[in-house]
């Protein structure tokens, strides 16, 4: 595989591919790498009904189709990778992944989205499969007639409780604050459905059981008051926090840990950009990460055809501080 | 059917067959839902780089799945698709629930497999 590019993308969900689709339509030699699945969080979305131009689908289905556009206009994809960070301070940005070698590019495109947030609890890991979900749709039928619990108060946790309790016996939703952030009115659904309890205002402390999840202990923010449901499934939504870690100290972030661009995508660092959910911005969608990923790559591809064009090399004075 | 770049296993026989004949096996039993492709995907990028294994998949809702990766002792407790089973000498030597990243199943691969 050819090893320097004019541009390469870091993370393949939809931000990342939807850059490489322009990128390659522009004949930029480009590499897209990740570290995960081909898709990104889309890929863990069951369905997608407002994408606009598509009235369904999943999120794997429109993450294969704009892989296949990305490739069809001459990006190569490389999945599952073992990603290191050699340089993206230089004038010529390198990237290692271990069994395929080193590759460079002058420009770079930062689109490694978001991680599932966790509790970090160690009992979350041991009951993962054995309780502990995360996709109802997946997994909701093994909680047939049973009590469960729904961690989280966003639209993804009230929407899958709505979704759950077709076939559970009853629902406790367990949430941090004393509102839910989901849309007023999948709240009042929640609200009227009689197979669901609330317990708001909660510290989520430990999960408890054998092979199998027994309880959730929990305990209330304010009285210190401790509650033990009894439940065999806890379906834990609680958001999304930035993969931006192996970034620290090459371009500038918030206290969130997102990186912080221009309207134009630029990051801090000469010569890298960033798109999607990895980026400092307030509505996390498929169609956001999109519209990041498309500025993106138009950027790279000036900056790129800048340097190209330019005896002197780079040089911009309008960056982020 | 599942879409995936893995020979799929899709009688008793054939799964019978595979785990007599072959020393190391895994077979990813599940759906194409959100937390199976991704383990799918792990799996067809580990295939070239343990020539020595072989990785299969299974539909979860078939007869071949009730009758063998499901019926199995090791998956009685588990409730997250997809469930991961590692063969060696046609004994169950670890077997997961729900979706995996490609460092946790390397180090199940490096452990029991190697």
């Amino acid at each position: 595989m050819e090893t320097t590019h004019d541009v390469i993308v870091i993370g393949a969900g939809p931000a990342g591919l939807t850059a490489a689709i322009y990128l390659g339509r522009a004949r930029m030699r480009t590499l897209v790498v990740d570290s995960g699945t081909i898709g990104g969080q889309m890929v863990l979305t069951y369905s997608v009904a407002n994408y606009p131009g598509v009235l369904e689908a999943t999120g794997a289905q429109i993450a294969g189709v704009m892989r296949r556009q990305a490739e069809a206009f001459g990006a190569k994809i490389i999945g599952q990778a073992d990603i290191k960070i050699v340089d993206l301070k230089g004038p010529t940005k390198v990237i290692e992944i271990e069994d395929e070698g080193v590759f460079s590019a002058p420009a770079v495109i930062i689109a490694t989205g978001g991680i599932p947030r966790t509790l970090g609890l160690p009992s979350e890991e041991k009951f993962k499969g054995r309780g502990i979900s995360f996709c109802a749709t997946c997994d909701g039928d093994f909680f047939a007639g049973q009590d469960i619990v729904v961690i989280g108060g966003g639209n993804s946790a009230l929407e899958e409780s709505l979704s759950l309790a077709k076939v559970v016996n009853s629902i406790t939703i367990v949430h941090e604050f004393d509102h839910f952030q989901a849309q007023p009115w999948v709240v009042e659904q929640v609200r009227a459905n009689p197979k669901v309890k609330f317990l708001l205002e909660q510290d989520v402390r430990e999960f408890v059981g054998d092979d199998t999840l027994k309880e959730v202990v929990s305990v209330h923010k304010r009285t210190g008051q401790v509650s033990r449901i009894p439940a065999t499934g806890a379906f834990i939504f609680i958001g999304y926090v930035p993969n931006t870690k192996a970034f620290a100290g090459i371009v500038e972030m918030n206290e969130k840990g997102e990186i912080v661009s221009d309207e134009r995508m630029r990051t801090s660092r000469e010569g890298v950009f960033v798109a999607g959910d990895a980026r400092q911005k307030p509505y996390r969608q498929i169609t956001t990460a999109v519209g990041d990923g498309t500025v993106a790559a138009l950027s790279a591809i000036e900056y790129v055809t800048n340097l190209a064009r330019s005896a002197k090399g780079p040089g911009r004075d309008d960056r982020p501080a | 059917m599942l879409q995936t770049n893995l020979k799929h296993v899709e009688s008793t026989k054939e799964f019978q067959d595979l785990i007599q004949n072959n020393e190391k096996v895994v077979v990813v039993c599940g759906r194409m839902g959100p937390m199976c492709i991704p383990v799918y995907g792990v799996m067809e990028t580990l295939e070239p780089k343990y020539p020595d294994i072989k990785f299969r998949d299974m539909d979860f809702d078939t007869r071949v799945a009730m009758e063998t990766i499901r019926s199995l002792p090791d998956v009685r407790t588990f409730n997250g698709l997809p469930f991961t089973v590692y063969f060696r000498n046609g004994k169950v030597v670890a077997a997961t629930s729900s979706i995996q990243t490609k460092q946790q199943v390397k180090a199940i691969l490096d452990k029991h497999m190697v």
